[in-house]
Parts: structure tokens; C-alpha cells; sequence
């Protein structure tokens, strides 16, 4: 019955199947941690990661690392997306805008953006601007290619129908092609906000004084690996939040699209 | 309301691409439909019958010849010109009430008279208690009678119809046929239909206009003139054969043409 493809299935079996792999992948990591398998300077016990979380979140720096990075990855995609989602659809639906983006974006889209850190270092220096860059270049390339494809597939007849109905080509993109695409804007959203944490954490690597990238960085000196997985933790829980953020913010601005 | 107008179509070539590779769409076609007339067009698919339909409605440019409605030579879309497409149009971000008020709204009416018209259009169409629906959750019949109404409140002075039942299964098609035909009875708007359904054809005409195969040209205009409203029977009076005889005859030759 579970195995009929693209059948439904309940939603008690869903739930259970989803917390079996994570007690397998948890059950895994304390056969492996318990059972001194591994040595704890490598991988340390589930208690010991909780009891490092209790000692950070006490002393208040877990918290400040977090919203320090937090604050970073808002900044550099807010800024990433108030530019790509408008420029996107603008050249989703001008060839004229297409023409002129278009070898320029695909060009730098396939650029590492790795490498352009130690440039930004340079320019912008270590401060928040740098990694606030960072992301901005990782994401807002990649936002603009893929916003101008869903402008690019709203249906021409959406459009001509419009168009009967009294719509000025002017203002075509306000009235049709905004609407017609956020569901597929959000999605996007929803999937960069995910590579906007990479970059961070990239850039915190190289050049930070707070955040979950360099309390890392720092741990791994120190050989406290048990923070590393905590900082790995955040990012993941971070992440899983920010998803559901998008996933709800699509029911209620589009509730049309289910 | 806006006074229905007549379309008059002299001479339009369509030409697609350029160089050896060129296609004539519409060779030297013209028509004319009168005020309050419900004309349809059938033709054999790929003659052109839908591209002259977007010709005038301004949503493509004709190569050469000129497109009058209402006296108004066609420059470019514009409200005087409704339209039923053969693909679902609603906008999927717009109840069917918002979708029905677009038109208006876009004109800058009151949101009184809007709704007004949105209950008036929707009642119309039997949709009146589906107003706060999205079209996702309508049935293929139920988004073209929206279409429809969508059309009509916007108070265009012609309705073009690009095979807007062809997606529909049989059954469903027969109520849209009648559903339009009182529709149009309450109205009277001037109504181009393309189709390539002949007892469709025949069903809902004034006048049927039989075009030939690319590129295409007006082969025969057939006045129909069984009393409405015609019934269901009606495809079965001897007179109603006889005329679907010919047209299959006509679409026929054409056929023969192409071998």
C-alpha cells in the first residue's frame, strides 16, 4: 500500500517514517559515541553535545553567535532579494533586459564565490559588510536567473487575455506577471535562503569576530568538537525554521496555489 | 452599454518568418460581421481560423490589409474587443468574483457597480454561488462559463470565441452551447467563433464562414436560418444534415488539395 507511486499516505505513517530515520541516525551516533567506537576528541556523546548547548545557552553566547550570524544572513538576502525579484521579472518579461543581463549574469552566476572573499577582505575589510557581500554575491545571481525563468512562464494567453480586458502593456508586469509568479517567487525564496547560510558560514570562516561560523573556527583550535556540532546544529535548526517561515508565508499570500 | 459593432475584415495577409522559410498564414481573407451577429468560423486545423481571431483582436500585427470594429481600425488589444480563449485564462490569484470585476476594475468603476455586474455576469453564466472560489477549484466547463461572464462584464462591443468548448467533453459542451446561446440572446453582442466542430458550427450561427487550408481564405459564407432557440433534435432535421453535408464537403475538397 506505502509503495504505489505517488499515492498519499497517512499522515500517523508519514510521521513515524520521518522520526525513524532520525532515531536511526541518532541510535547510529550513540551506538558509535557509547559504545567508544570512536574517540570522544573526534566525535563527541549526544549528552555532552546537550550538556555544551545547557553551558552556552547559560552564559548567554550561544544566543549572541547565532543572532550575530542571523542578523548577517538577513541583511545580505533582504538586500539579495528587494533587487532580484523585480529586476527578475522585468527581464523574465523584456527581451530587451534579457539581452542586456543575460551574458553578464551567466558569467558571474558560475563564478566560486569562494574566491572572491579574499577580494571583498580587501575592498570592504573584516567587518560585517564583508560578509553581508558574500551572501549578496552568492545569492542574488543565482536569485535573478531563476525569478526571470518563472516571469518567462506565466502563459502568453494569461497575458493576451488580459490585454482584452483593458490592461496596459505598461503596466503588464504589476498586474500579471508579479501575480502569476509569486508562487514560484516564494519557492525560490524559499530554496536560496538555504544557500544564503552556506555562504555565511564561508564567509565567518575567513574573517569574523562573532557568529556561528567563527565559534567553529575557534572550537576546532581548541579541539571542541562538541561545539562544532552545536554551531552545525543551530545552522540546521535555523534553516528548518526559516522553511516553514516560507512555507507558511505561501499559504497566506497565495493561497491560491496549494 | 456599448452599442455592438460590426468587424470588418478587407484583405489581411499574415506572414510568418522571413526568407525561404516564410509561411503565408492568411492570404487576401476578408469578412464582414454584422452588428448583433454571431458569425463562426470553421476550417480545417492550421488554416488560420485562430490566428485572425488574435488578429483582431490586436494581440498579433497583420502583415498587410486593415481590420475595422465598430469603424475604429484595429491598432493593437484594447477592451472593445472581449475574448474566450481555447486554454483556461482565469487569473489564478483572482476569485471567480475578482476575476469577473477585472475588466472593470481596470476601467476605474466603482466597487458598487462592480459588484453589481459581478452578480449580474455571474448569474448569467449559473456560477452565482461560486463567487468566492478560485479557479483551481472549477471544473473545465465551470472556468470557461467564468471566462465568459468575465468577457460580457467588461461590456466589450465584440466577443471573440477561439474554440472555447474544444477542451470540454461532449456533454459538457452541449450546455455550454445553449448556456451561450442565451447569453448572447440576452446581450446581443456581435460573436466571432472560431471552431472546428461543423455541428457546432451550425448550432450557433447566423452565418457560418468555411475557410480553406493554408494558406487560408473565406471559401464559403452559408446563412443558417433554422428558428431559434434550436433544440437538441434539431441536428437530426434532414435540412441541419444536408448543411453539414455541404461544409464536410467543403473542408473535404480541401483535404484533397493537400495530396
Amino acid at each position: 500500500m506505502a509503495f504505489v507511486p505517488y499515492r498519499p499516505i497517512p499522515l500517523a505513517l508519514a510521521i513515524s517514517l520521518g522520526a525513524a530515520v532520525w532515531a536511526l541516525v541518532i541510535g547510529g551516533w550513540m551506538l558509535l559515541t557509547y559504545g567508544g567506537r570512536v574517540p570522544e576528541m573526534f566525535l563527541p556523546a549526544p549528552g555532552k553535545v546537550l550538556m555544551t548547548a545547557g553551558r552556552l545557552i547559560a552564559d548567554g553566547s550561544l544566543l549572541m553567535h547565532t543572532a550575530a550570524s542571523a542578523q548577517v544572513v538577513l541583511v545580505g538576502f533582504v538586500i539579495s532579494s528587494v533587487v532580484a525579484v523585480p529586476l527578475g521579472l522585468y527581464m523574465g518579461t523584456y527581451k530587451a533586459v534579457q539581452a542586456a543581463l543575460d551574458p553578464l549574469v551567466n558569467f558571474i552566476r558560475y563564478l566560486p564565490v569562494t574566491s572572491f572573499v579574499p577580494l571583498f577582505i580587501l575592498w570592504i575589510g573584516i567587518g560585517i559588510e564583508q560578509r553581508v557581500s558574500v551572501i549578496i554575491f552568492g545569492t542574488f545571481f543565482q536569485q535573478l536567473v531563476m525569478i526571470a525563468d518563472a516571469a518567462r512562464s506565466v502563459p502568453r494567453d494569461l497575458v493576451n487575455a488580459a490585454y482584452t480586458l483593458g490592461t496596459k502593456r505598461s503596466t503588464t508586469v504589476r498586474h500579471i506577471v508579479f501575480p502569476a509568479s509569486l508562487p514560484a517567487v516564494l519557492d525560490i525564496l524559499r530554496v536560496t535562503v538555504g544557500w544564503a547560510w552556506t555562504y555565511l558560514v564561508v564567509a565567518e570562516l575567513v574573517a569574523a569576530k562573532s557568529g556561528l561560523g567563527y565559534i567553529s573556527l575557534k572550537a576546532m583550535r581548541g579541539f571542541q568538537v562538541d561545539i562544532i556540532f552545536l554551531a552545525i546544529a543551530m545552522i540546521g535548526i535555523l534553516g528548518l525554521i526559516t522553511d516553514q517561515g516560507f512555507r507558511l508565508l505561501r499559504r497566506l499570500v497565495a493561497p491560491w496555489a496549494a | 452599454m456599448t452599442q455592438s459593432a460590426d468587424i470588418t475584415v478587407s484583405n489581411v495577409t499574415l506572414r510568418y518568418g522571413s526568407g525561404p522559410k516564410t509561411v503565408l498564414a492568411l492570404d487576401g481573407l476578408s469578412l464582414e460581421v454584422k452588428p448583433n451577429e454571431f458569425a463562426v468560423i470553421v476550417g480545417p486545423s492550421g488554416c488560420g481560423k485562430s490566428s485572425l481571431l488574435y488578429l483582431i483582436a490586436g494581440l498579433e500585427d497583420r502583415t498587410g490589409g486593415s481590420i475595422t470594429v465598430g469603424g475604429a481600425p484595429v491598432d493593437g488589444p484594447g477592451p472593445d474587443r472581449g475574448m474566450v480563449f481555447q486554454s483556461y485564462t482565469l487569473f489564478p490569484w483572482l476569485t471567480v468574483a475578482q476575476n469577473v470585476a477585472y475588466g472593470p476594475r481596470r476601467r476605474g468603476l466603482a466597487e458598487d457597480e462592480r459588484n453589481r455586474l459581478v452578480t449580474h455576469y455571474l448569474g448569467e453564466v449559473g456560477l452565482a454561488g461560486f463567487a468566492d472560489h478560485y479557479p483551481a477549484q472549477l471544473s473545465g466547463g465551470m472556468k470557461q462559463r467564468v471566462a465568459i461572464a468575465r468577457a460580457l462584464a467588461n461590456d466589450p462591443a465584440v466577443l471573440l470565441m477561439d474554440e472555447p468548448f474544444g477542451a470540454l467533453d461532449s456533454q459538457t459542451r452541449h450546455s455550454m452551447q445553449r448556456l451561450l446561446l442565451r447569453v448572447w440572446d440576452h446581450s446581443q453582442k456581435t460573436v466571432l467563433f472560431v471552431t472546428h466542430d461543423i455541428e457546432e458550427a451550425i448550432l450557433l450561427a447566423d452565418r457560418v464562414f468555411v475557410m480553406s487550408g493554408r494558406p487560408g481564405q473565406i471559401r464559403k459564407v452559408l446563412t443558417v436560418d433554422f428558428p431559434r432557440p434550436r433544440l437538441g433534435d434539431i441536428v437530426l432535421d434532414p435540412a441541419f444534415i444536408a448543411m453539414k453535408r455541404e461544409i464536410m464537403g467543403l473542408l473535404r475538397t480541401d483535404e484533397d488539395d493537400d495530396h
